[in-house]
Formats: C-alpha cells, structure tokens, sequence
C-alpha cells in the first residue's frame, strides 16, 4: 500500500498552481488544504449536499467525489475566483443585496451551480433555478430567498433596470412596516 | 480515506491488466461518486484504483454513437447528464434520457456514468455500515431480523435481502440492452439482464464480472415500435433513490401486445422481470383492467419482510402506471 505524494499542475481560478498532495486527497481537500481556497465547504463528504461544489470545465461537480489527482488540464473554478478584479460577482452582490445566505455555509456551493446555470441559461426560469440548485441543500432551509437572488442576479447580469420589490428585503408584503 | 495507488492507463488492455494482477484488491474509477462515498465510509477498501479517465484515443469510454439500423453505442464513461442531454436518444428512448435526467442531483450527474450506474452498489444500510452484503451474523440475516423498510420483496428467499439500486437498469433491461465486458479472456457481449445475479456467500460479488473484467459500452437497439413506459416511486422529488420503479416495452401487433417486457427495480436484489405478467399482457389489449392485472400478478409472489408490506403496494401502482404510460393511457384518464 502506498502513501505516495502526485505532484500535479491544477488549472484554479485562471491561474496554474504547481501542487504537491497525498494521491488518495479529494479535490476539496487539495482545494482547501494545499492551496487555502476554504471558501468551498466540507459538508456531507458522502456527495449528497452540495456544499463542496465547484465548477470543472463549466459544469458543478461535487469536489468532496472527485479526486485531485483527475484534475490534470481540468480548469477549475473555486468561489475565491468568482469576482471580477474588485468588484463582486453579480450573484455574489444580489445573495449579500437580498440576504440570502443565513449561515452561509451552502452559499459557495449554490453560487458556483448558479454561475453554471446562467452561463448555459441567462434567462433561468423559478423552476429551471429551483432544478438547477436540487443538489444543493440549504439547512438554514432559505430556499425562497435563494431563488429569489439567483433570478435577480440574471437580471442584472442581462443589464436589465430594476429593484426588486421591499418583501424581497423584509419578507413582508407591507414595505412601509414600522422598523425597529 | 485510506491511501491507494492509482493507476491510470492509456489503453483498455491496460487497465484490465492492472486490475487483473491484484484481483478482489483493485478498483475501477469511473466518475467516483459512489466509489469514493464507499471508500469513505470504509466498505471498500482496495490497494488499487483504476482510472479510466486517463483512456487515450479509441480506447476512450466516453461516446455515444447511434445508427438507424443498429441503434445506440454508449461508452460506458459516458455521463448521466450526457444521456440526458442527448437529443438523439431523447428521440430514439425518451424515457432512458428522462430517467437519466432524473436521477441523483444535477453535479452527481455531471460525472456520474453509464457504467458506474450499473455496476452500483446496494444502498442497503447494513452494507453501507459495514456489515457486510449480505449482512448476517451466526448464519442469520441482520436484514429480516432488523430495519427492512427500504428492502426486497420479491427474490428474497436468501440469503440477499438488499435490492438492486440502478434506476436506469430496469429500464435498459426492458428493452433488451446489452453489455460488452471486457476481461483478459478478451470481450463478451451479454444481454444486461445477465449482468446481474444473486450473491449467495459474502465476498461475492451481485455482478456477473470476471476478475479484471470491465464494463466498456453498452448496447441499445432501435425503439422499432416498442411502446414503452416507465414509473418510479420516491419520497423526493431530487437526491433521493427510489423506492419502486418498473418499466416496461411492448411490441405491439394489430392493436394487441405480440410480445411484453415488465421489469421492476428496487424490489429484489437484482432487476426484477415479472414473467407473470408478461406472459398475461401477451396477446392482450391494453386497457385499465389488463394493467391492473398485470400488475397484480407482477406483485403476485412478493414475500413482504416485517417492515417492507407498504413496498408491495408501490410495486404494483408503478407497473399498473408504467403500462398505461406506455399505452399513452394515462394521458386519457
């Protein structure tokens, strides 16, 4: 039995990155050990969360079910690379805009399936969203507003006008509430 | 997970070569979504892991080639989304690209394969925990003595009282698909029904694969007219394994059925073919009362374990629904 070490050039966020890992390390655990991207989460492990998903040529895959050592000439994209120079990702800026994250935990994951979403669709219907996300789980259970942010950030990214509507923010259907 | 060597051939002789040199201690990487849950959770533990991803040129595994007289070759690395996406086989057997599109969750199918789907292991909890297939203890099931809700209701005389897992085998079965093996003996092409066989000591294995044999392609023919329907009972719409399904095909002459195919998933250790009911479809015209008939002989023989009687009831709807789907009957209901 082995415990030898691949060395490997792994294709992250653009950029080459020379990496020395133990053969049997999942991609999560290269990702976050080896190169310090720990924006993906570890959750279930058994590929049944969606937490650890990153996007291989463009497609969501489950990193905690891929071993690195597959990844040769794989260009992979990490949550740490989804925004542009300085300024957030549009469906990074509509999750923290329509607080859709609570725990934040599944949050990386959803981003990096929704960017693979609207690169193949940039007019997602709720359904097509909500089919899009079936393997991410949210245990905070905000699915509405996660939806929600997903079709905003569409909108945006297609460079249409808009607010979205005060119960978006407040969940309430009376935007002139009182606040505390 | 424990460490490996990890191996990764050019060729498909290759591979069989390496996986045949440490037989029962070797593995193939597929797409590794079921593969690695195993290793983690330790229910399998090989020295090796075969990859098949690293396939050079006409040794790879991923296509899927379709001509009108002889139908579909997959390659078995072909991915479930693959199948899903394809507008060919959408055409050809809207229900295998359906069921495909349906199953697991959308990054699970993006790797997942053909293969890999197939040659799945048993969701059964005892397995998955350590306890073996047939998990029995001093010659006595763990399985009937214990949590059997989610078990065989059908083939269960023992000593295998997991059910067969593959949501898509039931309905490639149904219409005569074929698997091509490839071993150190060279290639075999069995009918997929074949591939599967009941374990009857521990260590053996519930597929028919030779050591160092691998699935590389399987084979699907025309529709050529078969009506085919197919209908799987979960409790989840997504991420969620079924728990009953049946598909079946009907070659049909002159309005009557001239021959019938009804296969059951999920309800015994392997693919389930109810002779019972395809023996009373043939001949028959479909209607709603030649359905429920069917599919209460399909369910006919089941020997419910202590907590499985509800799964009798789900096999039985998923064919009597499978038929009138196939026969368009259900849109007219």
């Amino acid at each position: 039995m082995s415990d030898d070490l691949t060395t490997l050039r792994l294709r992250v966020n653009g950029e080459t990155r020379a990496v020395v890992f133990p053969t049997h390390h999942t991609l999560l655990e290269v990702l976050r050990e080896e190169l310090a991207l720990t924006g993906t989460k570890h959750g279930c492990e058994l590929g049944e969360c969606g937490a650890c998903a990153v996007l291989v040529d463009g497609r969501p895959v489950l990193s905690c079910l891929a071993l690195a050592a597959e990844m040769e000439g794989r260009e992979i994209e990490t949550v740490e690379g989804l925004q542009i120079g300085n300024e957030l990702h549009p469906l990074q800026a509509t999750f923290a805009d329509l607080n859709a994250a609570q725990c934040g935990y599944c949050t990386p994951g959803i981003l990096m399936t929704a960017k693979a979403l609207l690169a193949e669709n940039p007019r997602p219907s709720g359904d097509e969203i909500r089919e899009a996300l079936a393997g991410n789980l949210c245990r905070c259970t905000g699915y509405h507003k996660i939806v929600e942010a997903v079709d905003w950030a569409a909108a945006r990214m297609r460079g249409e006008e808009g607010t979205p509507p005060a119960e978006v923010f407040y969940g309430s259907p009376v935007p002139d509430a009182p606040r505390v | 997970m424990r460490p490996f060597d990890y191996a990764r051939p050019a060729t498909r002789e290759q591979a069989v070569q390496l996986l045949a040199a440490t037989p029962g201690r070797a593995a193939v990487l597929a797409g590794g979504s079921d593969l690695l849950a195993l290793m983690k959770d330790g229910v399998v533990t090989p020295e090796r892991l075969v990859s098949l991803q690293g396939l050079q040129g006409d040794h790879t595994l991923r296509f899927l080639r379709y001509t009108a007289a002889a139908g579909f070759r997959i390659g078995a690395l072909t991915t479930l989304a693959d199948l899903a996406a394809s507008e060919v086989l959408r055409l050809e057997h809207p229900v295998v690209a359906e069921t495909a599109g349906r199953l697991a969750g959308p990054q699970i199918r993006n790797v997942a394969t053909v293969g890999g789907n197939l040659c799945q292991r048993p969701r059964c909890w005892y397995f998955r925990s350590g306890f073996g297939l047939l998990a029995a203890r001093e010659g006595a099931s763990l399985v009937v003595a214990g949590d059997n809700r989610h078990h065989a209701i059908l083939g269960n005389d023992g000593p295998a009282y997991f059910v067969t897992p593959s949501t898509l085998a039931p309905v490639l079965i149904a219409l005569d698909a074929e698997v091509v093996l490839l071993g150190p003996q060279g290639e075999r092409t069995i009918p997929l029904e074949k591939l599967y066989r009941l374990p009857l000591a521990e260590g053996e294995r519930e597929h028919d694969l030779g050591p160092g044999e691998i699935l590389t392609e399987l084979q699907l023919g025309p529709a050529a007219g078969r009506q085919v329907g197919t209908w799987e009972v979960r409790q989840r719409e997504t991420l969620d394994w079924s728990l009953a399904t049946a598909a079946v095909a009907l070659e049909m002459e002159d309005g009557r059925v001239k021959r019938a195919r009804v296969v059951l998933g999920q309800v015994a250790p392997l693919p389930w073919t109810s002779r019972e009911a395809e023996s009373f479809l043939t001949g028959k015209t479909i209607d709603e009362a030649a359905a429920d008939e069917a599919a209460k002989l399909a369910v006919q023989g089941a020997k419910p374990l202590s907590k499985n009687r509800y799964k009798v009831q789900l096999a039985r709807v998923a064919v009597r629904r499978a038929l009138l789907a196939a026969t368009g009957l259900d849109r007219e209901l």
